[in-house]
């Protein structure tokens, strides 16, 4: 079958209209190479992120300055925050696998806006380019951290004009994506596709647009504020002018907690089409995730006030965001019962897709119940501000989303090159990533509870055996990341040719070839049935 | 097992051991569950899988459940919380300000110390003060944390339970030095205590110029030692007066550090960088200090010898 298709058919790889290559890429509106403009985008700027975090590491090794002094090493763990949130994590699974496989799943030619699209792509570069220069610019990385409060960044002289500018702009980029995508969902599924036949990653990008549409202009208008005040004298928030500091955090956190969920929507949506695929099996509970998305997405908008317990807010403040907190737990509670329902008593194929699936909804849970740790008060006021936050974050936006983010691009690799990766170097190189991961950041816990701080460049030698087991972690996910990218290389330029449905899925992804022609489907598919549907008996 | 250094250890600490004890409960079992399920349900020994899609009755069990356990969750964490917030009224107040990059601790008789002096067994608040950018004051032991925020009246207190030296730490990033604004709570026996808190001879310093406190409340001693010790930029000690090398547009040259200069670095910091500091770490303070107000301080740097 294969075969026929590939005679009679060009992939959206082969359509070249333009003489010269880079064109092909930068003139395209094709969802499908929007997608991977953002994948490649992203991996260049992951490297340089995660190469930053090394060095953070490395200076740790020891108390005292160890490669790099203080300025340097607060400016390095700032650009680490603001690369990796608002240009790695915020677009990350949403703009690669939301623009690739969000139009493939409803059975949709392309997004409802296709130039739209591509010009988001290059708002989102002109922001991690002005998030580059403020790292070399001439007066100095900024060095706030990603959250940019006052009123240090009003008082700082380093480049945090050029960071909040560059945060501004990438936020068009996240609201208009996201703008893109929830007309693409209203208007563009295919003849039969009722809201309740969509699959369970499109209902996530649903959801995570709302956020991104409604959220982020309250934090764009935060940073302009930010900036006017540091270059007109604006007594907004800094108190020498007669602002309020805390105000900043409100309208910070309002869009930065509702943003975490941005990250991690989409990472349930892609674990959630691997579950059934790989056990055979319908999605367990299925309109129990679809709500529980919805329902996290709605409630997450109200409980910001929990990055705040101890900045002074009221008495009955941080009860009622307390109480809140917990109650959005449970959403993402029933999202893994579910999950693993999916499993049990399917015809489990234990492929890399899987295995990384597994390793998410593992460090997902470590993340999501030390989350709870800092949801209540009594411990929250110890662990605040600790590297107990640093651990329970990177579980949640690496552990979940990140390794979301490479269980999709296992699963979806052979459907957008139309090659096939060496499945025993991804094991391995799973393997490794686990473990090194789980080094590199367990031990954040234990210091943080004896109360290592967070943003310390220097620290007491009590806590240095953590740091020495941390940084050794970091080498080990260094190495494992490595190897999968090579994997992902050789995997491209010389692997063997993937069949059109090599995991046996069900969804429209895998009913059209690998890779998909330009336009996916000859016909737009009529939808009969609910997704996840698996035939009787398909034998090899 | 859980009795602590302070008073509100025992609550902080039961609210951590029941969150751990039900989360390491769950990580194990879904996790060893996960296990069994990849092994059991293989494809090898699996063709056929049943076909099912959904159970109602699973679905109410567990969200019910784990509804029931994250409130029981909240309300540990809120009875070991509710009591940080209700101050006795017998407590010893000690102001604690935070600046860049220390801790200061002024006492109700007016003496004011580095680290912060107590006696064991009595209740103390610290009535927080920040002096330019945020700051926490944070002690481990005690489990206790405020952050210390301008233009906030923020408090918290804690009765010490043990005689012994604690850390504090500031956990609300500062800037540059953040990770050395550091001191001591020391807890005394109370005999100790009152013969410390009584004994004001420290406290007698030489009169100063108007000058060093105006360059005090602008913070910049955080980057400017007066001991001739080298932090972010040079030292005040000796400075009036001494030839330097600074490096203006590129170019080396020699200056004498007068009135002139002086004035310019303040207004201009970045004009004549000393050589061997780094440009673009000094904002201007042109129109935040007075003209008046910065011929004080030239004034006062001329005593620092």
């Amino acid at each position: 079958m294969e075969s026929t298709q590939a005679t009679n058919h060009v992939s959206y790889l082969q359509h070249k209209p333009h003489k010269i290559g880079i064109l092909n890429w930068i003139l395209s509106t094709d969802h499908k190479r929007i997608g991977l403009l953002y994948l490649y985008s992203i991996m260049v700027f992951f490297i340089v992120a995660a190469f930053l975090g090394l060095l953070m590491r490395i200076e740790k090794f020891a108390p005292g300055e160890t490669i790099m002094d203080a300025q340097t090493y607060n400016g390095v763990f700032t650009v680490h925050g603001i690369i990796m949130i608002f240009i790695i994590v915020i677009p990350g699974l949403a703009a690669v696998f939301g623009n690739f496989f969000l139009p493939i799943l409803i059975g949709a030619k392309d997004v409802a806006f296709p130039k739209l699209n591509l010009f988001s792509w290059y708002i989102y570069i002109a922001g991690a380019i002005l998030a580059l220069i403020s790292q070399f610019a001439s007066g100095g990385a900024p060095d706030t951290g990603w959250t940019f409060y006052v009123p240090y960044s009003a008082d700082s002289s380093t480049n945090v004009i050029w960071a909040l500018t560059a945060a501004f702009i990438l936020g068009f980029s996240s609201i208009l994506t996201g703008l893109n995508f929830i007309v693409t969902i209203h208007r563009l599924r295919a003849p039969g596709m009722s809201w309740f036949r969509m699959p369970l990653f499109p209902w996530s990008i649903y959801a995570t647009s709302w956020i991104q549409v409604l959220a982020t202009p309250i934090v764009g208008i935060t940073l302009l504020m930010v900036i006017a005040e540091r270059t007109l004298n604006i007594g907004f928030f800094d108190p020498a002018l007669g602002g309020d500091p805390i105000l900043f955090q409100h309208l910070f956190w309002i869009y930065s907690h509702p943003a975490v969920y941005i990250m991690i929507l989409p990472a349930m949506g892609v674990v959630t089409e691997i579950f059934p695929t790989f056990s055979q099996k319908p999605i367990f509970g299925y309109s129990a995730i679809a709500l529980s998305s919805v329902a996290i997405a709605a409630v997450g908008y109200f409980v910001w006030g929990h990055h705040m317990f101890t900045t002074g807010i009221s008495y009955w403040s941080r009860w009622f965001f307390s109480f809140l907190t917990f109650i959005v737990a449970v959403p993402s509670a029933i999202k893994v019962f579910n999950w693993i329902s999916t499993m049990y008593g399917g015809s489990i194929d234990l492929k890399p897709p899987l295995l990384w699936a597994i390793g998410f909804i593992f460090l997902f849970m470590i993340g999501g119940l030390t989350g709870l740790v800092l949801g209540a008060l009594a411990t929250n006021v110890h662990v605040h501000d600790t590297t107990f936050v640093v651990a329970h974050f990177h579980y949640i936006i690496f552990g979940g989303m990140g390794f979301a983010f490479f269980a999709g691009l296992h699963y979806w690799f052979p459907k957008m090159f139309g090659k096939m990766y060496n499945i025993k170097l991804a094991n391995i190189s799973f393997i490794i990533t686990f473990i090194g991961f789980n080094v590199l950041y367990f031990p954040l816990f234990i210091i943080g509870l004896q109360g290592m701080p967070r943003r310390y460049f220097d620290y007491f030698p009590e806590y240095q055996y953590g740091h020495v087991i941390s940084t050794i972690g970091a080498f080990i996910l260094i190495i494992g990341i490595f190897i999968m990218l090579f994997n992902f290389f050789r995997g491209a330029r010389k692997g063997e040719i993937a069949p059109a449905n090599p995991w046996k899925g069900v969804t429209l992804d895998w009913q059209i070839e690998s890779p998909p022609t330009l336009l996916n489907f000859d016909e737009i598919p009529v939808i009969t049935e609910k997704p996840y549907t698996f035939k009787k008996e398909e034998e090899a | 097992m859980f009795s602590g250094a302070s008073n509100f250890v025992e609550g902080v600490d039961t609210a951590f051991a029941f969150i751990f004890g039900v989360s390491a409960f769950f990580i194990i079992a879904i996790t060893a569950f996960m296990i069994y399920t990849v092994i059991r349900f293989k494809r090898s020994k699996v063709k056929n899988p049943k076909q099912f899609r959904g159970s109602v009755t699973l679905e109410l069990i567990w969200t019910i459940i784990p509804t029931i356990l994250v409130l029981m969750m909240f309300y540990y964490g809120y009875m070991g919380f509710a009591p940080m917030r209700n101050v006795p009224d017998d407590v010893m107040e000690v102001e604690a300000i935070g600046r860049m990059w220390e801790w200061e601790f002024v006492y109700e008789n007016g003496k004011s110390s580095k680290d912060l002096v107590i006696p064991v067994n009595r209740p103390v608040k610290l009535n927080l003060k920040a002096e330019d950018v945020n700051h926490s004051l944070f002690i481990p032991a005690f489990r206790v944390k405020e952050d210390v925020v301008p233009g906030y009246d923020n408090y918290m207190w804690f009765t010490p339970y043990y005689i012994g030296d604690y850390e504090i730490l500031c956990t609300e990033y500062c800037g540059m030095l953040h990770s050395a604004m550091t001191a001591d709570a020391k807890v005394l026996d109370s005999a100790e205590f009152e013969q410390w808190y009584a004994d004001l001879s420290q406290q007698k310093e030489e009169e100063k110029p108007e000058g060093f406190e105006i360059t005090k409340s602008n913070g910049c001693f955080a980057c400017h030692s007066r001991d001739g010790s080298k932090l972010v930029g040079p030292s005040f000690k000796g400075l009036y007066g001494s030839e330097n090398v600074v490096i203006t547009d590129g170019e080396e040259r020699t200056i004498t550090a007068d009135e002139d200069y002086l004035k310019t670095s303040i207004i201009n910091p970045n004009q004549d960088v000393v050589k061997g500091y780094n440009p673009g770490l000094m904002q201007s303070y042109e129109g935040v200090i007075s003209d008046e107000d910065i011929d004080k301080i030239v004034e006062y740097l001329k005593t620092e010898k």
